[in-house]
């Protein structure tokens, strides 16, 4: 009974969550303070859900669910294997405490009466990446893609100011990455004529020579690629999350990329599967090879900036760019681990590092680093996570990022690929660089202000609990999940995650 | 040669229309330096893809050069009865759902562009870039 | 899943318990150092505890779990984990003593931090200590590297903040070699496990190998070897317990450490003397071993002068293990303790010095003797055992080494290796030509007027005189009793598992 109760859930999350959005739109009407409470009502509900399902498909396998009963490859088919739900339970866990960072955050840096428009668009966001995670209809992607960059767009833009050029900018490559990706399913709907991701999974498989599907595969790539900010496709990326509110830098930055990220995992291997990688293993190495000069290069513009936010964007690029490489690597075990585990660690190590800037944004209003000297003695508990976050990105064993680190020579030597192992170690070197920078300015430096002297308490000044809460929680998860991951422990979903890409590893 | 050439274009000319005006939107997109222009080229982008698509459903089209050998999609006695081929509903269907996103997409591209002019007094790039430079970070 | 004897994590946990208590407790310093010197105590006879079973020949294990196929996270204790576990606990114990009474009488900023910092140096120097393999020392490896920045930069002036960003520069690009050469080294083997007959075998390419092998020297940046020394001295703007014992003892020593542990437990003996490297990295050694001293004998700040000591000295141990003869390897081990004792006493009196007088050139030090005689006499006790003379501990060490190397000539049938004789001759004289200066400077020379007797004056300075007197007692000590630590006994048993198959 339970079970079946539970494979309604993946069609639940996006149904409710557009009808939540509905309601906290008409709710604003009435109180412009209960809109809060429902998206966090709301979206706690899916986390739980989220779980149930990823319980439910460890334990049971795949669930499909065919929206009005509608077979497949006619009607839309709602797929969740091991690879969705994680994903999925990833964005929904970080879409809560953004929702929870949010609510001081949003009251200080937006006008009171916009709140209810807010929090809709923010659940209208978090509906649509739930519904990218789980629909398993290329076209349906499309759609729920549309719906979660409109809300991204509309969200940057609350901030006013540069961010309304940062989001013009963004709409618009938004718009022809989509569009490229729209262009992509065109042909490969012509080829197939089918929409469903499995059914065309089936019949693309004898006609990999076609010119269509193979400009469709690279139509489909640039696509998704622009959405993930995958280098060079990322330009819009750095002014959107620096202008950006802060609570929306941090769904973004978690949320949003890892969807997009999971997207083009998921056409990448479950629609044109490894074979057709195979085939065409020459034009896919240049995807590690742009991984590579993303990481480096990417390192060094981050090492430029001296606005926080700015540089944890290019932080960013270059963790996709990790994950990249990793897919880029598929014939390797470690190499896909390395990704796959990257989707996580980076969710939650950028996660703290943003909520962490955002709390001291909210307390001193300081985005540039140069000015965070003695911050540590100020907000001890935000500086803490935000080092965590920032020894975490840099791979400091045993914390999260060491692993994707790890995983990921281990794949380099696992293909024997001995320039992308010394690229892996230069870029962490390079990530020392840039947040040492920032770590040095907030431990090592007092201000020589004179309203900081007098007493502990009096400069004391942390910031509020719904703020301080979830980037603490992300600043243990940083550590606790590290060791998770070393005990080899999660290593048994990954099997199955790597299994329901389709590859098949000796 | 050119015979050839002209007979290609005539025999698909909707899929070659729909290509000259993908590009067209992407030039506009990218390059044009007034914001409005942008959103135009991105809405050309999108026409051409509806374009492209609509042109897949018209089956009749696919096989033979003439055009409308396939009817709407709507069933009706005398069609059945003549065994008349029918345009391909989908890709149509699809289209409707794209057309929505396109509306929705240009209202909140509007929308920020009234923003923008708003706050910096025009919607050319170039000057836009300026005045933030000069704003500081 | 866990099997084992736990003495082994909770030796490791206990100062990173203690780290973490000593942050509550940040608002009252004295139970704040009460954790401390309770920690050190504790952590201390947890080590001395395992000793026993260690030298009759048990096996002291604890995984934890497994990591990557083959690669567990484990700790064993073998002989050579357990010289350098009980060098750096038991000089734990007296630099906490030490660092009480300096802190306090210079009345330094950011304590918490600094005691913080110190506890999870020794966790992570008795995780190096007691790594079962590669991937477990690395860990630590890098946490030791973190760790001990903020001890670097304490100072948090511009100079000091320099210092840590080379530091850092080094240390962590050391890491990543070390990173490197210990995953390839897993996909070659399928294991990194230490073992006493190495696990690399001669299928691979010989190439690879010594390639492989400066990949791990690169990893070991820590022993400060030439050309990559100059962290070293730049770090010495650290207090001076810092210097003390983690720049002579615990960070350097991780260095050291993993470079024996790479030399007899990865590589093996007997391949190491295949491949040529012994030969290559004795020169290699040697050349530090002089320069080093040259370099020393310039150096006017004290605290910097005794860096180039221990770069010396270092190389001196690397040079010792390199000559691959049972004696040499034994004399390499056992100095990393007498070493260890040694230059902490210097270390400590030169700090000593700096905090109650405040003068840290050697230029300056004119009549200290008659200020601070027993720190004086400490010190002199320290110069000789660094110039390798009795009775004090580092003749042992010096003399082992020389007679490796005359077992050398016999073992390979080579009597270049009487060189390294030489090289040990000259050092030592290098040594005499810029420690005993310092002593003949105190005492000797300055104004004959009766100067007053500073050392003994406020009972926080005791803190700093008695351990140092302790250590310069100890150093003696192990000259006379070298099994005083049961280090001779270890080392003995260190040498015999490497050479158990080879020699006999």
């Amino acid at each position: 009974m339970i079970d079946t109760f539970v494979e309604q859930f993946p069609i639940l999350i996006v149904t409710t969550g557009v009808f939540s959005a509905f309601t906290i739109l008409v709710s604003g009407i009435f109180s412009r303070k209960i809109g809060y409470y429902i998206l966090l009502f709301v979206t706690a509900i899916h986390f739980m859900m989220s779980i149930a399902i990823l319980n439910y498909v460890i334990s049971f396998g795949r669930i499909h669910y065919w929206i009005g009963g509608w077979r497949p490859p006619w009607g839309i088919e709602y797929v969740v294997d091991h690879l969705n739900a994680y994903v999925l339970v990833v964005i929904l866990f970080l879409s809560f405490l953004s929702v929870v960072f949010a609510k001081r955050s949003v009251e200080k840096e937006i006008d009171e009466k916009k709140h209810p428009t807010f929090y809709t668009v923010m659940q209208l966001l978090i509906a649509g990446c739930c519904g990218v995670v789980v629909t398993g209809d290329v076209f349906n992607l499309f759609v729920l893609a549309e719906v979660a960059s409109l809300a991204t767009y509309a969200l940057i833009a609350i901030a006013g100011g540069k961010a309304l050029r940062a989001s013009f900018t963004y709409l618009i490559l938004g718009s022809i990455a989509i569009c490229f990706y729209l262009l992509g399913i065109g042909f490969l709907y012509a080829v197939t004529g089918t929409l469903n991701m499995i059914d065309m999974r089936l019949l693309l498989q004898n006609i990999y020579d076609n010119k269509m599907v193979q400009v469709a595969f690279a139509l489909v790539v640039v696509g998704l690629g622009i959405k993930a900010a995958v280098f060079p496709l990322h330009t819009w990326q750095p002014d959107a999350y620096t202008y950006a509110p802060s609570a929306v830098t941090l769904i973004m930055s978690t949320v949003v990329a890892k969807t997009f990220v999971y997207a083009l995992i998921r056409i990448v291997f479950s629609v044109f599967t490894v074979n057709f990688l195979q085939k065409y293993i020459n034009a896919w190495e240049l995807v590690s090879w742009l991984a590579a000069v993303t990481i480096i290069v990417g390192s060094i513009l981050a090492f430029r900036q001296y606005n926080i936010k700015r540089m944890l964007a290019y932080s960013s690029i270059v963790n996709v760019a990790y994950i990249m490489l990793g897919i880029s690597m598929f014939y390797s075990y470690w190499g896909l681990s390395g990704a796959l585990a990257n989707i996580l660690n980076h969710a939650v190590a950028k996660g703290c590092a943003f909520a962490a800037i955002g709390a001291i944004i909210y307390k001193t209003g300081l985005k540039d680093v140069r000015y965070y000297s003695g911050l540590a003695k100020k907000m001890p508990y935000t500086c803490g996570a935000f080092l965590i976050s920032a020894l975490t990105l840099i791979g400091i064993p045993p914390l999260a990022g060491f692993v994707t680190k790890f995983y990921l020579m281990l794949g380099c030597l696992e293909v024997k690929n001995y320039t992308m192992l010394a690229v892996i170690l230069l870029g962490s070197l390079l990530t020392l660089a840039y947040f040492w920078r920032v770590v040095e300015e907030m431990y090592f430096k007092s201000v020589e202000d004179e309203n900081t002297h007098g007493n502990a308490e009096e400069r004391f000044n942390e910031a509020p609990i719904t703020m301080l809460a979830p980037t603490m929680l992300l600043a243990i998860l940083c550590i606790a999940l590290g060791i998770y991951w070393l005990t080899s422990i999660p290593l048994e979903i990954i099997d199955k995650m790597i299994a329901s890409m389709g590859v098949i590893l000796k | 040669m050119l015979e050839a050439i002209f007979e290609e274009f005539f025999a698909r000319y909707n899929f070659w229309t729909a290509v000259l005006i993908i590009f067209i939107g992407i030039y506009a997109a990218i390059a044009k330096n007034n914001l409005l222009k942008k959103l135009l080229g991105l809405n050309l982008l999108q026409t051409g893809i509806f374009l492209f698509f609509i042109s897949l459903g018209d089956i009749g089209n696919l096989q033979t050069l003439g055009i409308g050998d396939a009817t709407p999609p709507i069933i009706w006695r005398t069609a059945e009865e003549k065994g008349y081929m029918y345009a391909n509903p989908l890709p149509h269907v699809l289209m409707l759902t794209g057309i929505v996103v396109s509306a929705a997409t240009t209202c909140v591209a509007l929308a920020l562009l009234v923003r923008i002019y708003k706050e910096y007094g025009t919607i050319e790039e170039d000057k836009i870039l300026e005045i933030e430079a000069l704003r500081g970070d | 899943m866990i099997d084992c004897n736990l003495a082994p994590l909770f030796t490791v946990i206990s100062p990173a318990i203690a780290s973490m208590l000593i942050l509550i407790s940040h608002r009252h310093p004295n139970i704040r150092e009460a954790w401390t010197i309770i920690a050190t105590i504790v952590t201390f006879s947890f080590v001395i505890s395992m000793a026993p079973k260690v030298l009759s020949g048990e096996t002291v294990e604890c995984v934890l779990f497994e990591m990557i196929p083959g690669v567990e996270f484990a700790f064993k204790v073998d002989a050579f984990g357990m010289i350098f576990a009980i060098t750096s606990s038991s000089l734990w114990i007296l630099v906490s003593l030490y660092s009480i009474g300096y802190m306090r009488s210079l009345n330094e900023h950011a304590q918490t931090r600094y005691y913080f910092c110190f506890a999870w140096a020794i966790t992570s120097a008795l995780g190096i200590a007691f790594s079962k393999n590669l991937i477990t020392l690395f860990v630590f490896y890098e946490i030791l590297t973190i760790c001990t920045h903020p001890l670097v930069a304490h100072e948090e002036s511009q100079e000091a903040l320099a210092a840590g960003r080379k530091y850092l520069l080094y240390l962590m690009t050391s890491g990543c070699f070390l990173l490197a050469a210990s995953l390839i080294t897993y996909s070659i083997s399928g294991t990194t496990d230490f073992n006493p007959r190495g696990i690399l075998n001669s299928e691979v390419p010989e190439f690879f190998l010594q390639l492989l092998f400066i990949c791990y020297l690169l990893g070991f940046m820590k022993a400060a070897y030439m050309p990559f020394h100059s962290w070293l001295p730049t770090a010495m703007i650290a207090p001076t317990p810092v210097s003390g014992l983690l720049h002579a003892v615990a960070v350097v020593k991780a260095g050291v450490f993993g470079i024996i542990r790479v030399i007899c437990y990865v590589y093996g003996v007997e391949l190491t003397y295949h491949l040529g490297l012994g030969l290559l990295l004795a020169c290699f050694a040697s050349f530090t071993v002089i320069v080093a001293n040259l370099f020393a004998i310039g150096e006017d700040n004290l605290k910097r002068r005794l860096a180039y000591s221990t770069i010396n000295q270092l190389s001196f141990i690397i040079l010792g293990v390199s000559l691959l003869t049972p004696f040499a390897i034994m004399g390499g081990m056992m100095h990393i303790t007498f070493h260890g004792y040694m230059k902490i006493t210097l270390f400590l009196c030169a700090g000593a010095i700096a905090a109650i007088t405040g003068k840290k050139l050697v230029s300056e030090l004119a009549g200290v003797g008659k200020r601070m005689p027993i720190t004086m006499v400490a010190f002199t006790i320290g110069a000789i055992g660094m110039s390798g003379l009795p009775p004090v501990a580092g003749f042992l060490g010096k003399w082992y080494i020389c007679l490796g190397a005359v077992q050398a000539t016999e073992f390979f049938n080579q009597a270049s290796y009487l060189a390294f004789i030489f090289v040990v001759l000259t050092s030592s004289i290098l040594d005499v030509v810029y420690l005993f200066p310092i002593v003949r400077t105190a005492f000797f020379t300055g104004s004959n007027e009766n100067l007053e007797r500073e050392e003994t004056k406020k009972t926080i300075y005791l803190f700093m005189i008695i351990p140092l007197l302790i250590t310069a007692t100890f150093s003696i000590a192990l000259f006379i009793f070298p099994n005083a630590l049961l280090i001779f006994d270890l080392a003995e048993k260190a040498v015999e598992d490497v050479y158990g198959g080879w020699l006999r």
